[in-house]
Parts: C-alpha cells; structure tokens; sequence
C-alpha cells in the first residue's frame, strides 16, 4: 500500500458511494472496497427506485430524520450529476371507506415529520388522475412531492464524481477480516491482500452485521428480507401516472406498480424473510405480486413481461431502524447498517450524517479547494432530439451506429462506457441500457461480447456478465 | 439530416425485405432497402445448415446460400438502393427516419412501405423462469450468431428449453462443437418445431426429447450450475448439471415501428392484419415474413414477399381498388389464418396459411360461409408446428360474405 489511507468505505452500493462522494470534498486519503466488480450491484440495483419523502417512518427515529432531509437533497444531487430524478407524486390507495382513517394519520406522522404537499383525494379525483385503476378503490393520499430516480446510475455518477475528486476505488475485492488491537483495526484483510487506514466505515448493506462481526462486534444483526419483482415492456410504461401504494401494513409499504425512469413498468415487491445469498425468483412469489397488481389494475396486460428480479431489504428488526453510530466495541470503526427502505431516499443525508460522525470523532475535515461537483452523463441517443442525434453523430460517428435495437443504444455510448470503467456486460447495461430492453440482450449480447473483448484487450473468454465466474463463452469454436 | 426520396421503402434486408424489394424493382419499382446489420441476409446468415430452397429453388441450399441468390439479384437492379447498417428509428405516414455512421440521420420519403423486421426471441424474463440470473443463458438464435458468426462457443454442458426449430438444430450444433447436450426440455405434449428437425437433429444424434418438461429453477449465482427439471404430468423433479441454457420457447414478431404509424395487429399472430396483397390496415403500408406471421420455412417468406411487393407496386400506381372486404375468421381447432381478410374484388381463390391448435390425425379443413359448407384439403397429420398452405375455393368467395375456416378430425 502507497500512502496511508485516512478512510477505508467497505461497500459500494448507494451509502457506500454517497458517503465516498461527500468526503471527498475533504483533503482525505480515501478508497471504498466493492467485492462486485461494479458499484451498485448489492441492493441498490433491485428495488423499487422510489425518492419517498419521509411521511411514513416513525416520528423520532434516525430514519424519519434522514429520509426528510435525504428525499430534500435528491433534486439538487441528481441535477449536479446528471441524473434522472422525476418528481411525479405517489398515491396511497384504499379499498374501503375504513381506510381513510389510515390515510389520515399517515398524513399526520408526515406532518410530525415535516412533510407537506399531503391531500387526501376520493374516488372521482383518483380515477382522473390514473384511468386504469380498478373501480373498487375509494380513494387514496396524494403525495405529491415523491420521485422515481435510477439508483444504479446514481450510484455510478457518486463513484465517478468521488473518484474525480481523488477517491480510489478498489473493485472485485472482498473484505474477509480485521486484524484488531486494543480495540482498533490495525489493517483490513481483503482476499487481495491487506488494507491499512485510520477510520474504517462499514456500509456493506445485507452483510454490514458481517463485517462488524469480523472485528468482534456483534451489536446489530440483519434480516434479509427478500423482495421480489416484474418488470414490464415500455409499451405500458403509462400504464400508471403516479407510484401505487398499497395500504402500508406493520413491516411493509406493500406491493407497488409505478412507471421508472426509463418508462418501464414495473411491479413489487412482496416480502420474505430469507438467507443472505439468495435472490431467487420463486414462482410463488411472482404470482404473489402480479395477482397483487391485478387486484388494483384488472386489465393489466401479463403478456408484457420482460424481465423479473428480486433484492434484499437489510432490516434490524430489534430497533427496526438505521444503525449510524460509532461501534460500541472498535474504536475506528463506524457502522452503517440496517439500511433497509427508504435507504435510497436517504443515502445523501445518511453520507453527511456519517461526516459529522467522523467531525465528532475528531477527524480533521478540511475542504478540498479544487473540489468538483458535477459529473456529466453518457448522452444518451435514444433520448436525444434529432438536432442533438445530429450533432453528436457530426462529432463522432460512433453515435450513428446502434448496437442494442431495443433501447437504440449506440458504439459511442459502449465506447463511452468503457472508457469510465465498465468492464461486464452488466457494467454496460448499467451504463447505457444495451440489453436491457423488451428482447434483453438477444440482440446486443453476441455482439457486444467481441465488441468489449476489442475494447478491453481481453480474449473474448475472459468477457463477464457481472465479474467473478460469470464468463459468457468458454472460447473459440472448432473450425 | 440526409433527405431521400423513392416508390417504396422496405424495412429490413432478411429474406422477406430480400423477396419483397427484388420483386417491386424487377416491375420497375424505385426501391430503398434498409438494413440495420452491416450485410443482408438477416437470420439466414447464420443457419449455417442445410434445408433452405428445396420447395421454391428445387436444390437444398444453406441459409446464406439462399440469402446469396436473392442479394446478387437484388444488387443488380439499379433501381434498388441498399442502406446497410442504418437502424429505423421512426416512421411518421410514409416517411421513414433512420440512422448510420456514414450519413448520421437519414429521412426516406416514400409512396409506399413494406414491413419486413423479422422476429425476436421470447426470453427467459418473459417467461419468469423462476431462480438465479446468471451469464450462460442464450435464447437459441444468439447462441447460434455466437458460434456461427462470432465463433464462439457458450459453454460445455447444455440444455435446451424448448423445442422451437432453432432450438434443435443448435442443439445439433453444439454436439458437432463438441458440448455436451442433456436434452430438449418440451411442456407441450408434442415438439414445437417440424418433425424433420426433431428427426434429423434430435434423434439421429441421440439427443433425448423430454416433452411435458420444463425448467422449473435456474441455479448459479455467476454462471449457471445447473437447473432443476420438472415433469409436468408426474410433478418429478430432477437436477441436469448444465452451465448453459439454451431457450428456444417462442418467436414474437417485432412490430414496434408498426405500431408507431397505427398499423393493427392480430393477437394470434402478434402480426398485422393483412388482406391477400399482404396489405395492412393502414393503406400503403405492406407486410411480409417473420414480422406478419411465424414461418417454418424460407421458401414461404420469399412467396409471401412476392405478393407484398406486387402489392406496393399496384399501389402506388394507384391501381389498386378496395370494393369491399370479406374476413377470415379461424373456426375450430384453428390458431389463426393469415390473411386475415380478403380485399374484393378478387381476381383468382388466394392461398391461406395456419396453423391447427392442437396435433390432429385424418384431418379436414372445412371453409364455410353463407351457411354453406367446403372441404378445403383433408391431410393425414396436421401439427401446430408445421403450417398448413391451402387455396380457397371459389364457391367459398362467391357470396362475398365472412368464412370460417375449421379444423376437423382425431386428436393425436
Ligand atoms: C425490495 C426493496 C425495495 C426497496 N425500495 C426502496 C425505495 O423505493 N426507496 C428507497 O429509498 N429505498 C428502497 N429500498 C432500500 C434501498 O434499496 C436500500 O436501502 C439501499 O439500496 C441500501 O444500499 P446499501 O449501499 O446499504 O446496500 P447495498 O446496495 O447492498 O450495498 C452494499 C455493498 O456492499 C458490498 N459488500 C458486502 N460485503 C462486502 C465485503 N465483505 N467486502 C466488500 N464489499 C462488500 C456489496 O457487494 C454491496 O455492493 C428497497 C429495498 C428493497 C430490498
């Protein structure tokens, strides 16, 4: 190792590349260690993808703070980095008048919560607002300020912004103990080779409890709690105007339907507690969210799937909240755990808050005068006007030639890709949407595979899906 | 933006584009033909194997052996222009946007359109297999551009879902690259592709045809490990210890750029309806091959082609006349029938395609109309993977009004 790190991030989904990004404003030495070989590939990339405001968690507790004050950093994070972030308002339903009552104190705990922009709507409203809604619903709460957002893309933009601003991260590695004296960790052992920093921060999502364990700290534990999802064709993308809501139960904001950035549709999740590694779609609990979606929209089309999925909600079920704190038992060693939903929501607020942790601590916090805070998107074709379409392809033709017929994603775009660190097809897929359209991947995947094999200087064997063993072919064929 | 103007524009440089472009240019039709690979031939490029010709050239010929014999016809009529690697963007009324390297974006306007995108693959998101989502699954037509034109091979240990045309002849494939292939997981009770492909690709090479199987669970969390394979009647499950999937469950006919100029389709098909020219319900605008209807067989996209491009020809010669229409409808144990409808007048019986719903033995087809009743063919196998060609009978046509066509004989 080159030069002592001041802060080791163990991580890299959406609050580990958070907090990467907001300490580097800071003259600090700073490197995340991601075991995938990609940022954003734990829970960050399989969930609902939705900016709550923070009406729904208990008043009080750390995560009703940190959604509010998250869900209010979205808009302005997203603009500085090029991010799609769509304010298009969610709508609580209820089958029955008795559910009003539960509309009514969610609109309260929202107002305990400093949430505003609440109105409860009847029938008549609703059916205005989203046609296609069964008749049997009698009306909803109308929350007007919660987005939809790319999580994934959003965790690239951080990792792209911070490694600008001089953090290293340090991919495909994973973090298999601690060596701890007098109650600090003296170094990080990887499966890499050994790691050496000042402050550790643990923001391993599903496995944080893991890594506190490694350093003999067993102060919080997770549940992983499986949520399974459909997503549909973009041609009933507008299917839906607003993000639907269940009635919330105890444990859950229930099964939701909601368009995505990308004008998709998508529909999820349930709920089952699991084991860590298992991501599984069962058929069970396909059926279980598309009967779910059928009962609030009866003539959605089935036909439309393309692609299902599922992620893994890291919940403490004793304080059933966030674990932000210092560990009670290492000294260096700072927790982020528990970061179930609305996680997402609340990963620019939970970075700065972990800043302050670290100011409290001692951590000398001195801004970076040349810091940078914006980062630019790869243009994205298919979204471009014609004029734009033309002038990009007037500066590099590779923008004129399309490689994924679904998304219309060009060379240029993979070139780009490439160029910023993707190195899997999913890497690509992430990046760009190459292959994550209607036939998902049919067309782009043989040819993306000899295209990134050129790009990347690697024989076509050694191409992955998502890093790991995840080889896409085993080598040349006969002739 | 590059500005062209022509008679026709055909969509898509496959077989039907081929047929269709060839057939308009040799009536003296000004043509573009746009293709979004950097060759023409689309899918035929890679069926490297033979059983391509036989019914319409009279010699058996691999799939680029046959696109080859349409592309140097093509490419010698000057009045046929060729855009390759252009991808259609768009399409507003007749005019048709596009985009390549060379020229950026491109507007074709023209007097009349032939649709001819081909198909997709219906994939394993679609179907919601349940499990992991690892690398090595392919449906069975990338599989087969991998190994075939990029010359790469999946992977060592195969099972193929599904028993589509493709599917089997790339199991075949695989075997001959040396992999090792367990078997062709079916659901159905009967194969979905022709009996000569389960014969020459499956039997012939020992390859064990599991019907009323599937896939009910993918393992692996990186590359695949294995799947575990149902029975669908016994509910037995069983482990195959595979690290590739191959899909071959189902092509849908890519009409996304159809729908853009409001072009109907039919659910049974998931193809535009179309009347005896191979004309859509949005008038100039044609279609023909994969983007219509599944075929079993090239021969019967170049045939269709023809038609559509007579029928742009007479279109835009303004010589065409719709004096009324009488539909198709599919009657017992018929999938559906293409055309869907006939545009009066007619000057001689047209040829109907489709498909049974169900294997049937000592079969009839039966057209009835006006309460009268036809026998159209009696057949000794009819299967729903094998399409059923027949002409209609004038008597059937003569009262102008709706036929049904029916299906009639013993299951099995
Ligand atoms: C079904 C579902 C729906 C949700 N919907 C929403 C929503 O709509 N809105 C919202 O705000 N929130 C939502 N959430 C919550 C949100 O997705 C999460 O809170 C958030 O993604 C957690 O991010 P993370 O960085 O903590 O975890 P992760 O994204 O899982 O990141 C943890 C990273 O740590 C890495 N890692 C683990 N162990 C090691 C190791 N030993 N060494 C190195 N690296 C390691 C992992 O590979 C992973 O990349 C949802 C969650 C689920 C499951």
């Amino acid at each position: 190792m080159d030069k002592e790190l001041d802060i080791i991030i163990i991580g890299g989904g959406i609050v580990g590349t958070a907090i990467a990004r907001e300490l580097s404003r800071y003259q600090l030495n700073i490197a995340l260690v991601e075991k995938e070989a990609d940022v954003g590939w734990g829970t960050t990339k399989a969930n609902s993808a939705v900016v709550h405001t923070g009406y729904d968690p208990k008043p009080g507790t750390l995560m009703s703070k940190l959604n509010v004050q998250g869900a209010r950093l979205f808009p302005s994070i997203c603009g500085e980095l090029d991010v799609p972030y769509k304010k298009i308002g969610s709508l609580v339903l209820t089958p029955n008048e008795e559910g009003f009552k539960v509309l009514e104190e969610l609109r309260e705990r929202g107002r305990l919560n400093g949430v505003t922009n609440l109105e409860i709507i009847t029938q008549e409203k609703l059916f205005e607002l989203e046609p296609n809604i069964s008749k049997d619903i009698k009306g909803a709460l109308w929350v007007k300020d919660t987005a939809i957002t790319a999580p994934v893309e959003l965790a690239i933009a951080f990792r792209e912004n911070a490694e600008k601003n001089g953090v290293r991260f340090i991919l495909d590695t994973t973090v298999i103990g601690f060596e701890v004296e007098d109650g600090r960790i003296e170094s990080v052992r990887t499966d890499r080779g050994i790691l050496r920093a000042k402050w550790i921060i643990n923001a391993a999502g599903v496995n944080s409890d893991d890594i506190a364990r490694l350093a003999g700290d067993d102060s919080f534990s997770i549940t992983p709690v499986k949520g399974e999802y459909a997503l549909f064709d973009k041609e009933i993308g507008n299917w839906v105007n607003h993000i639907i809501f269940p009635l919330p139960t105890e444990t859950t904001k229930g099964i939701l339907v909601l368009p995505t950035v990308d004008g998709n549709l998508l529909v999820g999740p349930n709920e089952c507690i699991t084991s860590k590694e298992d991501t599984n779609v069962t058929e069970e609990g396909l059926k279980e969210v598309l009967t779910f979606a059928k009962r609030e929209f009866p003539d959605l089309p089935l036909n439309m799937l393309i692609t299902v999925f599922a992620g893994l909600r890291a919940k403490e079920l004793n304080r059933k909240d966030f674990v932000i704190e210092p560990s009670p038992v290492v000294e260096n060693l700072i927790n982020v755990g528990g970061i179930q939903s609305p996680g997402l929501s609340s990963a620019p607020a939970i970075a700065v808050y972990v800043t302050e942790i670290l100011r409290d601590r001692g951590v000398k916090l001195v801004k970076k005068k040349d810091f940078i805070s914006e980062r630019k998107a790869i243009p994205r074709f298919a979204n471009l006007s014609w004029d734009e379409r033309a002038r990009l392809i007037a500066k590099d033709p590779n923008y004129g030639e399309i490689i994924c017929r679904c998304e219309y994603v060009t060379i240029g775009e993979i070139i780009e890709a490439v160029r910023r660190g993707a190195n899997t097809l999913d890497g690509i897929k992430f990046r760009t949407r190459a292959g994550s359209g209607r036939c998902q991947g049919g067309f782009c995947g043989p040819r993306l595979i000899p295209l990134l094999s050129q790009l990347l200087e690697v024989s076509p064997s050694e191409i992955t899906k998502k890093g790991k063993e995840s080889k896409l072919v085993i080598g040349e064929t006969k002739r | 933006m590059k500005e062209v103007k022509t008679d026709i524009v055909v969509i898509g440089g496959g077989p039907a584009g081929l047929a269709s472009a060839l057939r308009a240019g040799e009536l003296g039709a000004n043509v573009i033909l746009v293709e979004r690979d950097f060759e023409l031939g689309g899918i035929l490029n890679q069926c490297i194997h033979t059983g391509f010709g036989l019914s319409l050239l009279g010699v058996e010929l691999t799939g680029p052996e046959y696109a080859e014999t349409f592309i140097e016809k093509v490419l010698s009529l000057n009045n046929i222009k060729v855009f390759l690697s252009t991808m259609v963007l768009d399409i507003k009324d007749k005019t048709v946007y596009g985009v390549n390297k060379k020229d950026g974006l491109v507007m074709i306007r023209a007097g009349a359109i032939i649709l001819a995108m081909g198909c997709r693959e219906r994939t394993r998101g679609a179907l919601g297999i349940p499990g992991e989502r690892p690398a090595g699954i392919y449906t069975a037509g990338s599989a087969q551009r991998l190994i075939n034109i990029e010359g790469l091979m999946p992977g060592k240990r195969v099972v193929v879902l599904g028993s589509g045309d493709i599917g089997m002849i790339m199991a075949r494939r695989l075997l001959l690259e040396g992999a090792e292939v367990l078997g062709v997981l079916e659901k159905l009770p009967y194969p979905g592709g022709l009996t000569r492909n389960v014969v020459q690709c499956l039997e012939d090479f020992g390859i064990p045809l599991y019907l009323n199987h599937t896939i009910s669970e993918i393992k692996g969390k990186y590359r695949v490990e294995g799947v575990i394979a149902e029975n669908l009647l016994t509910r037995e499950k069983f482990f195959m210890d595979v690290d590739t999937i191959l899909l071959s469950v189902g092509l849908i006919p890519e009409n996304e750029l159809s729908k853009k100029i409001g072009v109907r389709l039919d659910p049974r098909t998931g193809g535009p309806i179309v009347d005896q020219n191979r004309e859509t319900s949005v008038e100039g605008v044609f279609a023909c091959g994969n983007v219509l209807q599944v075929h079993d067989l090239v021969d019967e996209v170049t045939r269709e082609s023809y038609i559509a491009g007579e029928g742009a020809v007479r279109y835009i010669s303004g010589k065409r006349k719709i004096e009324g229409v009488i539909n198709l409808r599919p009657g017992e144990n018929v999938r559906y029938i293409v055309p869907q409808r006939l545009s009066l007048p007619i000057d001689s019986p047209p040829y109907i395609y489709f498909r049974p719903q169900e294997p049937f033995t000592n079969c009839q087809v039966i057209g009835r109309s006006n309460g009268r009743e036809f026998s159209l063919g009696s057949y000794e196998y009819a299967r729903p993977g094998e399409m059923i060609k027949l002409r209609l009978k004038r008597e059937l046509l003569d009262s102008n009004l709706d036929i049904e066509v029916s299906l009639v004989g013993e299951k099995g």
